[in-house]
């Protein structure tokens, strides 16, 4: 960590000015906060203040059972909160010893990889409008109102999603479901295209954003960096690859990796992937067709709600109701860790369980936390308008960063 | 999944520390140990660089409380080795009344930040670290919230008791 000077201001030997950069700038989005002891534009220094919208879910996921958390998982990063609600159940379902079944694990995928493609539509959509093209932004908005309206057809929410259940989904995708996502393959690649074509080779963009913060990948191993901007250093590491979860093992797709690590870098890999995620979901839809239809959840009816006119009904969907929500059924008094590809890294849950209703500990490895702490260090000796596109193309969310 | 086994990895882990690590066990595939504060920064030191296992990657340091055991505090390290796909996670349990455990920030920058959120929460006090102080809570609290005396609710709210939530 650099060395960061604090002078009282009418000290004589402060030859530079305090700048506060937050908690509401609106360069930043979202709440974030850095002290900034500035030389004209250049940053001598910096400090980050975090925690502005800490909301304590680790000690509230303590008191709430398993299938109640996951409402906790969609505030954090909630640009893509189904990553997140997946993560959460799949961690569960590990840690229980649930097998889904494939079909179910391709929905899951098709699911997960359009959170994928919002994330990095907004991060690269609003790098777009830091370095002064609002365009692209535009453009790319549309899009991600048509992935959000996927969502509804699937769970009936937009941002904070809660999708999904412990074992699978709450109901099956519709067909009105299935035929926005075909639409959605069709409409958005020329639209991604054109972005491309915007960005890509325009000379202002890259002359804003080439050699912008470049990281080694030394250092961002060093300080624990994954998911895109770790691959824009040159490392391929991605949990879909590394540890595949969910079926991952069945699809055919690229890790897009950088070289120099900066932020032209990770806008590019940021791109390549979505156009990978494309090709995950279009192989996704194929291999649904082959699988038995209507199966969308594992068949654990100990952790699985039954629908609500079988509770009323039924004797022993009335049973394991109770059971569920009085939390009568024994679970394994171990531990897991579970991690995920999340839109800025690897998501990770690390789960302490006590035989009891609600986990004994839960702790997030959240990306934006750990990838955000290089942010004041690397500012240092960079202009400030060079360190807000570096903020931006990191793509920290506060929800994630603060949890 | 890795390239090496567990196995290798506790070969050459109790080749290397002897009893100054705990029997590994694998709770869903992945390598568990324990060892004490005593040894901590040299097994952490001696997985980064060793060079075949290569444990280059810190995936998470966090803190655990269990207040019925003699060693209450627990830090909880996740290692990954990049090349060879493998994970470990290693814990050490220290004494409440001085939670002293040696900084990893020697090791690796990234321990920076994750310190200082267990620090905040568990009040685990990692010596050496540069820069020790709370990260998500304000600075004036003045108790360590995730320890397991703080409740989460008001105290007066009687829906609320653990007891309806299994324990």
């Amino acid at each position: 960590m650099t060395n960061h000077p604090v002078f009282t201001d009418n000290d004589p030997q402060k030859e530079t000015i305090t700048l506060n950069l937050g908690p509401t700038h609106p360069a930043t989005h979202g709440v974030f906060q850095n002290v900034l002891e500035m030389d004209g534009e250049r940053i001598v220094s910096g400090v980050s203040t975090i925690g502005y919208i800490h909301r304590a879910f680790e000690k509230i996921a303590e008191h709430r059972p398993f299938y109640q958390i996951t409402p906790l998982t969609d505030r954090m990063n909630y640009c893509s909160s189904p990553i997140n609600n997946m993560g959460w159940h799949m961690t569960v379902e590990k840690l229980l010893g649930i097998e889904t079944p494939k079909r179910v694990d391709y929905l899951r995928v098709i699911v997960m990889e359009l959170a994928r493609i919002s994330d990095h539509l907004i991060c690269n959509g609003i790098l777009g409008v830091d370095t002064g093209a609002f365009t692209g932004f535009l453009y790319l908005m549309e899009e991600r109102e048509h992935i959000y309206e996927i969502y509804e057809e699937i769970c009936g929410a937009r941002l904070t999603t809660n999708i999904g259940r412990i074992g699978g989904f709450e109901r099956d995708f519709n067909d009105i479901a299935f035929a926005k996502i075909k639409n959605f393959l069709i409409k958005f690649p020329p639209i991604l295209k054109e972005f491309e074509v915007l960005f890509n080779r325009n000379r202002i963009f890259i002359e804003r954003t080439s050699g912008v913060a470049p990281v080694d990948p030394e250092t961002a191993l060093n300080y624990s960096w994954s998911g895109p901007i770790l691959r824009a250093t040159g490392v391929d590491y991605d949990v879909r690859v590394n540890e595949p979860y969910s079926s991952y093992q069945d699809f055919d797709f690229e890790i897009p990796v950088g070289t120099s690590g900066d932020v032209y870098d990770r806008y590019i890999v940021r791109n390549e992937e979505m156009w990978q995620s494309l090709r995950i979901i279009e192989q996704a839809l194929q291999k649904i067709e082959k699988e038995p239809k209507g199966i969308f959840h594992a068949n654990v009816p100990e952790f699985y709600l039954p629908p609500k006119e079988e509770v009323y009904n039924n004797m022993e969907a009335l049973i394991y109701h109770f059971k569920i929500v009085m939390g009568e059924i024994e679970t394994p008094k171990t531990e897991v860790y579970h991690a995920v590809e999340g839109g800025n890294g690897e998501l990770g849950f690390y789960l302490v369980n006590d035989g009891g209703r609600s986990p004994y500990r839960l702790h997030f490895r959240r990306p934006s936390f750990i990838n955000y702490q290089m942010y004041a260090p690397m500012s240092a000796g960079m202009l400030l308008s060079d360190a807000i596109i570096n903020m931006s193309s990191l793509n920290v969310i506060a929800g994630e960063l603060d949890a | 999944m890795g390239k090496i086994s567990n196995q290798q990895v506790i070969q050459s882990l109790t080749l290397k520390f002897g009893d100054r690590i705990s029997v590994p066990n694998e709770p869903f595939g992945l390598l568990t140990f324990e060892t004490s504060v005593d040894h901590i920064s040299e097994v952490l030191r001696s997985l980064k660089e060793d060079k075949e296992l290569k444990f280059n990657y810190l995936t998470d340091i966090t803190g655990i409380h269990f207040p019925e055991q003699e060693l209450s505090m627990g830090v909880i390290y996740h290692l990954h080795s990049l090349s060879n796909n493998v994970r470990v996670r290693i814990k050490v349990f220290l004494d409440i009344k001085a939670p002293h455990i040696p900084t990893a920030t020697s090791l690796w920058e990234g321990a920076n930040w994750m310190e200082r959120e267990t620090f905040d929460f568990f009040g685990i006090i990692f010596d050496g670290h540069p820069n020790l102080l709370r990260i998500l809570n304000v600075d004036d609290m003045t108790v360590f919230p995730m320890r397991r005396e703080h409740p989460l609710e008001d105290p007066n709210r009687v829906d609320k008791k653990d007891y309806f939530f299994g324990r």
